[in-house]
């Protein structure tokens, strides 16, 4: 799993990008696609946030076989 | 490199995202709707409660329309996630240009954040599961992706640290081989469920969990090469327009 750095000599080394410039986008973002995944994958089965079947019933084929636990 | 270019590679990964995510739609409807379909038509000859009396969606819809929802939402939102990781990852994994980058996140997303929870707690068709213990598995399947997908973090940050006094290779097997370990005691100590009817098929179910697989397998693959190809488009202009930069200042 790991990839240990190598210390950057070659000129093909690409500079990092600082986490100060990614910090922004990865709470923003990282947290509208947690929501995402979140309505695909869980919502109206363990938990729920609408009431109803609906949300369920129209991800049910989805969720199955993209392997959450659906019913 | 700034705000800017983190913004170009996550809308190019929510872009390769979706194509993958079409790619895995086409998996999923060939390989596995017939799955479905024939879960639930075992389902329907035991029992009648599920669904209870008039149908909220058709089953026409689910294995189209709503199998496509859930599968293309999947993927630009896995997309995004991953570019992410990748925007903090280059530069700081090794000597890997941008597209062995995207292919390594890639594959260890897939690694982390499906197959090691599917080894504990594979996916389940329809007719198999107990509705009573949804929360319960619910939780735990989430808990497992976590704990894979941190221990994988650590794993790293741990084989970067070792890697000056081990070198790459063994640093890299120390770290490996410390998260099979401790993935090892959480499948070993986490409950387990057994759920599966006594008269499904055993034949179906493999072949059902089979097809998640090959979902899961072709979205990340896809993911992996397209968005790399499309990160090492964003990031190779500017190397390689840099050195005559230089050059013009110089005149």
């Amino acid at each position: 799993m790991a990839q240990p750095a190598v210390p950057a000599a070659g000129s093909s080394a690409i500079t990092p990008i600082s986490a100060k410039a990614i910090a922004p986008w990865a709470v923003f973002f990282g947290v509208l696609m947690l929501v995402l995944l979140y309505f695909v994958g869980a919502e109206q089965g363990a938990t729920a946030l609408i009431s109803g079947e609906g949300v369920h019933e129209w991800v049910h084929d989805g969720r199955h076989l993209l392997g959450f636990p659906c019913h | 490199m700034n705000s800017i270019s983190v913004r170009a590679l996550l809308v190019r990964g929510m872009l390769a995202g979706l194509i993958a995510g079409a790619f895995a739609l086409a998996v999923a409807y060939f390989l596995g709707e017939s799955r479905v379909d024939a879960a639930i038509a075992l389902e329907e000859t035991h029992s009648h409660d599920h669904g209870g009396g008039e149908e909220l969606v058709t089953r026409t819809m689910q294995a189209t329309g709503g199998l496509a929802t859930g599968v293309l939402v999947f993927g630009v939102a896995a997309g995004g996630i991953a570019a992410l990781v990748v925007c903090y990852a280059l530069g700081r994994i090794g000597r890997f240009g941008p597209r062995a980058t995207a292919a390594l996140i890639a594959g260890a997303a897939l690694l982390t954040v499906y197959v090691v929870p599917f080894l504990k707690y594979p996916a389940n068709p329809p007719a198999v599961g107990n509705p009573d213990t949804i929360g319960k598995r619910t939780t735990l399947f989430f808990l497992m992706v976590a704990l894979s997908v941190l221990l994988a973090v650590a794993a790293v940050i741990i084989g970067k640290r070792l890697a000056p006094r081990l070198g790459n290779w063994n640093a890299t097997t120390a770290a490996g081989a410390g998260y099979v370990v401790v993935i090892g005691l959480a499948y070993a100590f986490l409950p387990s469920f057994d759920e599966v009817g006594k008269d499904f098929p055993a034949s179906l179910l493999w072949e059902f969990r089979l097809s998640t697989l090959a979902v899961q397998t072709t979205l990340w693959t896809v993911f992996g090469l397209v968005f790399g190809y499309l990160t090492e488009r964003v990031l190779a202009p500017a190397a390689r327009t840099a050195p005559s930069r230089v050059a013009n200042s110089v005149h």
